[in-house]
Order: C-alpha cells, then sequence, then structure tokens
C-alpha cells in the first residue's frame, strides 16, 4: 500500500511535465541529435564520412567571411551596448520622470522590424533622405547601403533595438545598490567618482554577466533587420553566419548546415559554461 | 539609491535621446497620412533615382487617409496576411501558455531524479539562436509532411524553452507551504495548480504572453523557412514584399501593423518590465 502510493507520488508530476518534455524532445532535442550524427555523414547517400563535411565547412569561404563578420559584428555591439545603456541607466537614476524615459526606451523593442523597412530606405537609401541633406551641404552623397557603412547602420539598429531592456537591468541594478552604505561613504568624504567606482560598479557584476547574455542572444536577430533592408545577399561586410545558414538552406546544403549548426552550438555552449564558471569564481 | 538634483544638461541629454530612439516610428506614423501627390518627393527617388534625393514632409501640407483607403479597401489580400498573423501569434501564444504552465509546475514542484538534467537541456536550447535547430526542425517538419503549412511556424514554437523557463521564474517563488498546505487539505495537484499556482504565478504568465508576442509579431527567421508559399506569409515577412513602387500602401500596412504591438506594449509594459528583470536572474 505505501508502496503503491509512494510510487504515485513520484510520478505525480508526470502529466504535467509530459507533454511539453515530449514536444521539445520531437521538434528540438531528438532531431538536434540526429543532425549532429548526419553532420558526419554525406547528405544523400547517408554514408559515414567522418569530418569531411566539417573540413568543408571550415575551407568554405563565405563560411569565414560570416564567421568573422559575425565575431567583429558582436565585439563591437556588445560592448558598445553595455557601456552606452550603463551610462543612460546612470543618468536615468539621478532624474525624474524615469517611467517615461524608460518607456519611451523600451518602445522599440515593441516595433516589428517590417513596419520600419521602408523608413530604414528612405533614411538610409542610396538616394535617400539623409543623403538629401548631405548633398545639399554640398557634400558627396554616401551610400549607407551598398558599402562597409552598412556595418555601422546595423550596429545602429541593434543598439537602438535593444537600449530599453539593457538600460532597465542596468537601472535595477543600480536601484539595488544600498542607499546607507553610499550615504556612510559620503559622510566618509567620498566623492561621487569614488561612490560609482568603489560602491556601485563591484556591486552590478551579477547584472553585468546576465546583460552580456541577453545581448548576445538577441544579437542573432538583427538578421531581420539586415535580412529585410538589405536582402539575402547584403554587403559584404554584414554578411553573417544567419545569412549563410538562410543561404544553405535554399540551396538545400543540408550536409554543411549540420556541421555548421555543431560548431555554432558548441561555440555558445562553451561560451556560456565558461561566463558561468568566471561569474560562480568572483561570486565566492 | 538617493535621488541627487540632478543639472539641466542631463535633462537635455535624455530629451535628444528620447527624441532619436522615437524619431523613426514617429516618421512611420506621419508618412502614411500624406497624400500620393506629397509622397512622391519621398518615393519615387528610391524607386526611380533620376538625381534628385528623397525629401520628407515632417509636416504634411494635406493629411490624407486616402492611403488607408486603398489598404483597407482595395487590397483584399492585406485582410488575408492580417488573418496569417493573428492565426500563427494567436495559436502559438494559447498552446504554448497551455504547454509550458504545467511543465512549470512541475519543475517548480517536483523533486525528481533528472529534474536539474532535464532543465539545464531546456536552458541550453533557450539560449541558441535559431539558425542552430533550423536543420532539425526543418527535418521533422518536413518528415511530418507539414512543411509550406502554417502549422510548421506554429508546431515548433509552441513547444519553445523559453515560456517554460520564464513562468517557472514565478513559480518558483511560491511558497511550498502554501502548496503543499492545500495538498493537506484534499486538494490533487492540478487543484493546487488551479487555485494557488495560477493566482500567484499570473504576472510570470502574463509577462510572458507580452514578451513573446512581441516577439512573434515580429517574426522573420521561421516563417521564412518554414514557408514557400508568400500567400502564408505573416505581416512581419509580407510587409517587405510590397517594396517602395508600393511605398503608399507599405506605409499604411506598416501602421496599421504597429497598431496591436503598441496596443499590446502600453497595456502591458509593467509585466514586461517585470518579466525582462525574471529571465535575467542567476538560476
Amino acid at each position: 500500500m505505501i508502496n503503491r502510493y509512494a510510487i504515485k507520488r513520484k510520478y505525480r508530476y508526470l502529466p504535467f511535465l509530459l507533454p511539453s518534455a515530449a514536444g521539445v524532445a520531437v521538434f528540438t532535442f531528438l532531431p538536434f541529435a540526429d543532425s549532429v550524427r548526419r553532420s558526419f555523414c554525406a547528405a544523400v547517400t547517408g554514408d559515414l564520412v567522418g569530418v569531411n563535411n566539417y573540413k568543408a565547412v571550415f575551407g568554405n569561404e563565405a563560411f569565414g567571411l560570416a564567421v568573422k563578420n559575425t565575431a567583429v559584428f558582436t565585439a563591437v555591439c556588445i560592448p558598445l551596448l553595455i557601456g552606452i545603456s550603463f551610462f543612460i541607466a546612470y543618468g536615468l537614476s539621478r532624474v525624474k520622470h524615469i517611467r517615461l524615459i524608460k518607456s519611451v526606451l523600451l518602445f522599440p523593442m515593441a516595433v516589428p522590424t517590417a513596419a520600419l523597412v521602408l523608413i530604414w530606405q528612405i533614411l538610409f537609401g542610396d538616394s535617400g533622405w539623409i543623403n538629401h541633406i548631405i548633398t545639399s551641404h554640398g557634400h558627396g552623397a554616401v551610400s549607407f547601403l551598398g558599402s562597409s557603412k552598412a556595418f555601422w547602420v546595423l550596429v545602429g539598429s541593434y543598439i537602438w533595438k535593444n537600449l530599453g531592456y539593457t538600460v532597465l537591468l542596468w537601472l535595477t541594478g543600480i536601484m539595488g545598490v544600498s542607499t546607507s552604505v553610499i550615504d556612510a561613504a559620503r559622510v566618509d568624504g567620498a566623492n561621487e567618482r569614488q561612490v560609482l567606482f568603489r560602491i556601485i560598479l563591484p556591486e552590478l557584476k551579477p547584472a553585468l554577466y546576465t546583460i552580456t547574455i541577453i545581448s548576445f542572444l538577441n544579437s542573432f536577430k538583427v538578421f531581420r533587420e539586415a535580412y529585410l533592408v538589405a536582402g539575402a545577399y547584403p554587403h559584404k561586410s554584414i554578411y553573417l553566419l544567419q545569412h549563410l545558414f538562410n543561404n544553405w538552406f535554399v540551396n538545400m546544403d543540408l550536409d554543411k548546415m549540420a556541421a555548421a549548426a555543431v560548431v555554432v552550438f558548441s561555440v555558445i555552449f562553451a561560451a556560456a559554461v565558461l561566463l558561468q564558471r568566471v561569474w560562480d569564481r568572483k561570486e565566492v | 539609491m538617493r535621488k541627487k538634483a540632478a543639472g539641466l544638461p542631463l535633462y537635455i541629454i535624455m530629451a535628444v535621446l528620447c527624441t532619436a530612439v522615437l524619431f523613426p516610428v514617429i516618421l512611420a506614423v506621419i508618412l502614411p497620412f500624406q497624400a500620393h501627390t506629397e509622397l512622391k518627393d519621398t518615393l519615387s527617388p528610391l524607386v526611380n533615382f533620376t538625381g534628385k534625393y528623397s525629401r520628407v514632409d515632417l509636416l504634411p501640407q494635406y493629411p490624407s487617409a486616402e492611403n488607408f483607403k486603398e489598404l483597407l479597401v482595395y487590397s483584399p489580400e492585406f485582410y488575408r496576411v492580417f488573418w496569417n498573423s493573428l492565426l500563427m501569434v494567436g495559436g502559438i501564444l494559447l498552446f504554448q501558455t497551455l504547454v509550458a504552465v504545467p511543465a512549470a509546475w512541475a519543475f517548480a514542484r517536483a523533486e525528481f531524479k533528472g529534474r536539474r538534467l532535464l532543465f539545464n537541456v531546456y536552458v541550453i536550447f533557450m539560449l541558441m539562436p535559431f539558425q542552430v535547430t533550423m536543420l532539425s526542425q526543418y527535418l521533422v517538419l518536413d518528415g511530418m509532411g507539414l512543411m509550406n503549412r502554417r502549422l510548421a511556424v506554429i508546431l515548433p514554437a509552441v513547444f519553445s524553452a523559453f515560456p517554460v523557463f520564464l513562468i517557472y521564474r514565478g513559480f518558483a517563488d511560491i511558497p511550498r507551504d502554501v502548496a503543499d498546505s492545500a495538498r493537506i487539505d484534499g486538494a490533487n495537484e492540478w487543484q493546487v495548480l488551479r487555485y494557488i499556482g495560477l493566482p500567484l504565478g499570473k504576472s510570470g504568465i502574463l509577462a510572458c504572453v507580452v514578451i513573446s508576442f512581441l516577439d512573434l509579431w515580429n517574426m522573420v527567421e521561421q516563417p521564412l523557412t518554414f514557408l514557400r508559399d508568400k500567400a502564408l506569409y505573416p505581416l512581419s515577412l509580407y510587409l517587405p514584399t510590397l517594396g517602395a513602387d508600393r511605398g503608399e500602401l507599405l506605409l499604411a500596412a506598416a501602421a496599421v501593423t504597429l497598431i496591436p504591438a503598441v496596443f499590446v506594449f502600453v497595456i502591458g509594459q509593467e509585466e514586461l518590465e517585470r518579466g525582462i528583470i525574471a529571465s535575467a536572474l542567476k538560476e
């Protein structure tokens, strides 16, 4: 009797979890495991080809370009976003009307990329409005989307879209720093700068960790802007991994996709584990 | 933190920043109300450049609703696309919540072997960009014969890991004693979820719905991969296909697309902020 009750207890939560776990298994986990296997096989015949797919991927010129661009894009825009949003949050923590400004900064999150595609073209197109202003001041027109400047347009649109929640997360961290500690430091004669660097910043390490992860994950979504504004083959300075996956998919290069997916998975997995390690050590 | 009186320069910086952030959206709201004749200076240089650059009137000379009339009265395909969006986004939101709530409850309440491991699998796949699982999902959907059907966009999203994670956050805050005492009073686990979990975890669920809606209303990658037929596209993918040569229509359609997103943003901003903060907590 007790035994049956224990078993019942043990499986009590199964019906709660089963639909979700089965769905994740069917649509994500098992097929991903299968594509890991596939990455070692030829797409058509299914014969085992060892690391040939990986060699093909790493030898692929487009893959090299896409990896380089994605890495440069990440390395430029994440520190930039984190820095800018910190200064805004620090400034915000010292003004009134925080709510209103926070709403304005968060608003781009709600704006679908598609709703602004034409606006970006009107602003940044070769014959666009900004060029109208530049040329009417006697300067030469600039090709914002058809040259390496496209990279900076994309960085700008990423920061525009992601500024809101990074500011919000910083602000939550800054507001959480204990007032009494800051007041005590001020009484002891600390100036604004010392309060910022010695007291506030060290308290914000956990916020930095999560902001880094979240803004990295969202950096993959700039594909929406890049693809909708500049198409499947944009200027080569913004040809990202996401474009490459999309184009391989269109051409049905499935074995390359499988190998590249495993590579991207491993890199992100390693980065997340590493960040977590670094973070855990600091906490002790 | 104690507030110190801030100087005027800081307010000016904030005002400039807010204007800059809102500027593209302001353009997107002003332009569709301009008449064809006025928009011509803005749009025709984009289509056919003859040395005259695009110009924008920030103050419409003759405000008119003709673009909206053209969209809503003479463009029946717009309704079809709008319906695609509603069907896909609505279907995903409804079913993903129905699936995620009990799963999140189990993760928050149950102690079983492998719970930690399973939860980590959810978190890892939550961290992965779409491109990592794109091929795997395609193979499954193709095997099920679902490719190029709206269900191909809906099904994988229903079982995404993020809602489970976010709703779990809300449930994990409920004190164990509260739920346990209800069980001692004779409630079964579904009743505990219904009468204790749902009311106390409501804000987590709402936050999840708001964040998911804003992201889904903007989805591009999934429909681009899983739908071939443009007649099935949602708004977020269909609008750009209109192009600058049908710019008047595109501007009006973009403004209409903005309405549901702005509506959800305005009524759900508190949930949105709470959800962002909750999703950022370290596990």
